[in-house]
């Protein structure tokens, strides 16, 4: 942030993703999709199911290579995973032979952090999360939302510039997913980061996010960038009022077009 | 009884929807309608009280059948004392226990060997596809040969002693075990292997502190299946050539028609699968704790 000239956290440039079916042919899932993401901005992408979102997600974890263009964070070449990026998966990834801060010191561990570092740090997030009762817990032992809880802590105890979400909280009951969405924030707000944050959840992106990317459907492109105009610090409260409600009809509107394209149907039938 | 009154309650709810009937707590011993609901929990009670019915059931039907003198002629069913006898004698004499150990020796250290490099070479090929294409077409011819097709080749290669016997063992369970133990590497999540790499595991990391533990559950399992399978080949080696097992126990009590032997060494196989079976299950409860098919 000190530095005048500011270069990008995250750039993706001219990103293209094929993959090929059972039958051999080709599909393209990705079309030469280009985006900046600051530092510590909190970014949310939404589109219809298989434009391509996650696997963009994969390619800034390094856990797939783009077919063409490339994907930079502080301007360097990303090229392989990295505890620089974490990333929180839709399905439930903790490790189940691992208590709860067994799974928080994976990554501490791995650094060669000694014990009490370790249990220290793990501590710190099992506090943030909620989760400090159930630290001998196995994910067996717990919920949905706690197992998405302490994949969070995992990731952030980490210390990651960048932290990947996945529809982290896709499976979860709505309920939960509000008190989720309130305590991410929250840690946001406590430990800034920049977070990218896949969903198909359009009140889960606008509550989230400083701004939000919408995708076309299949192949996948940049359709609209929307600054979400709403006042930080956010509680629940925020998804109710006017200001919301017009921001989310746009989002709507402009995301509707893309999923009826996705099922197959065009706008003009409708 | 409780059970007939909590089914005309139910009846009656049923076509009376108005009024509303809190149905009592289900008697589920005496209810015959819970027993035969699919997937339906049962109490502690009636479970242990149809495991001794099927006992009793067993040994009665044993009984009847031996002792009523039904089943002609009378040495084909020896009679539950005469097999208990003869087990007594045999004990004593220190036959049961010479043949038990020498068959048991036998099958764990094929058995044992044959985990040793199936277990590890069985990840490599469920996590590695190029280990998968190396060794699957050689595997899947294998383990369809039966074992006991090769014992005449082992005893012209190796000859007739127990290093035999561990050979069939050997080759009996090690390409099954490869492919269970490949089939449980291959169904570790994807995602649980990328969240260590997001978490700065190498791909040394991965095998050891992903792949590894997370096989666990499964390898126990296939260890245990597979040395219930190890006791089938070495009742067929021990038939064909031994001097000293169970198998060979038994065949020669056949010769002498002396059935009630026989069955000592039927019980005696059977007792001891049963104990490994709990063995492994002990294992797995105590070790994996945190397995998740340990409630």
């Amino acid at each position: 942030m000190n530095t005048p000239t500011m270069i990008p956290k995250l750039q993706l440039r001219d990103i293209t993703m094929t993959f090929r079916t059972r039958r051999g042919s080709e599909v393209l899932a990705v079309d030469n999709l280009s985006l900046d993401i600051a530092d510590r901005e909190f970014v949310s992408i939404v589109g219809p199911s298989g434009c391509g979102k996650s696997t963009l997600l994969r390619i800034v974890a390094g856990l797939v290579q783009p077919a063409k263009g490339s994907a930079l964070i502080d301007g360097r070449q990303i090229t392989g995973p990295g505890a620089d990026r974490g990333m929180v998966f839709q399905s439930y990834t903790l490790f189940p032979w691992l208590t709860v801060q067994g799974n928080i010191e994976y990554g501490l561990k791995i650094k060669h952090l000694s014990t009490a570092e370790r249990s220290q740090t793990a501590q710190h997030y099992m506090e943030m999360v909620g989760l400090q009762d159930f630290k001998n817990s196995y994910p067996k032992e717990l919920s949905g939302g706690m197992m998405q809880r302490v994949a969070i802590a995992r990731a952030l105890a980490n210390d990651p510039e960048v932290l990947l979400m996945d529809e982290p909280f896709g499976a979860l009951d709505a309920q939960t997913r509000a008190i989720m969405q309130e305590l991410l924030v929250t840690i946001w707000q406590q430990t800034p980061k920049t977070i990218v944050f896949v969903t198909h959840d359009i009140d889960e992106a606008l509550f989230l996010g400083d701004r939000v990317y919408i995708m076309t459907a299949r192949p996948g492109r940049i359709k609209q960038v929307i600054d979400v105009q709403l006042p930080r610090p956010r509680v629940f409260e925020v998804t109710t009022e006017p200001q919301f409600v017009e921001q989310k009809r746009a989002v709507l509107n402009s995301i509707k077009e893309e999923s009826l394209k996705a099922i197959g149907l065009s706008v003009e039938s409708n | 009884m409780g059970s007939s009154d909590s089914v005309i309650i139910m009846e009656t709810s049923t076509e009376n929807p108005s009024v509303t009937v809190i149905p009592p707590t289900p008697l589920q011993l005496v209810n015959p309608l819970a027993l035969f609901r699919p997937h339906e929990p049962i109490s502690r009670r009636a479970y242990g009280l149809t495991v001794i019915f099927s006992l009793v059931l067993l040994l009665g039907g044993w009984s009847i059948l031996s002792y009523g003198g039904i089943v002609k002629p009378a040495y084909f069913l020896p009679t539950p004392t005469e097999v208990f006898t003869a087990a007594g004698r045999m004990i004593q004499s220190g036959e049961l226990l010479d043949n038990a150990q020498a068959s048991l020796i036998v099958v764990v250290a094929g058995w044992a060997l044959a985990a040793l490099v199936a277990v590890p070479l069985g990840i490599l090929m469920g996590s590695l596809k190029f280990v998968e294409a190396l060794f699957e077409p050689f595997i899947d011819f294998m383990r369809y040969l039966p074992v006991s097709a090769l014992i005449p080749l082992l005893i012209l290669y190796i000859g007739l002693d127990i290093k035999e016997k561990i050979a069939v063992i050997f080759l009996g369970t090690f390409f099954q075990l490869m492919l269970l133990v490949a089939d449980v590497a291959a169904h570790v999540a994807k995602d649980l292997l990328d969240s260590a790499y997001t978490l700065g595991a190498s791909r040394w990391h991965v095998f050891t502190t992903v792949l590894f533990p997370a096989t666990l559950p499964g390898v126990i399992d296939a260890l245990r299946i597979t040395l219930g399978w190890a006791w089938t080949y070495l009742i067929v080696a021990e038939l064909i050539a031994a001097d000293k097992g169970l198998g060979i126990m038994i065949m020669e009590s056949q010769r002498g028609l002396r059935t009630d032997k026989i069955f000592v060494g039927l019980l005696t196989i059977g007792l001891l699968g049963f104990l490994s079976d709990f063995l492994f299950k002990w294992l797995h409860r105590t070790l994996l704790p945190w397995s998740p098919r340990i409630r």
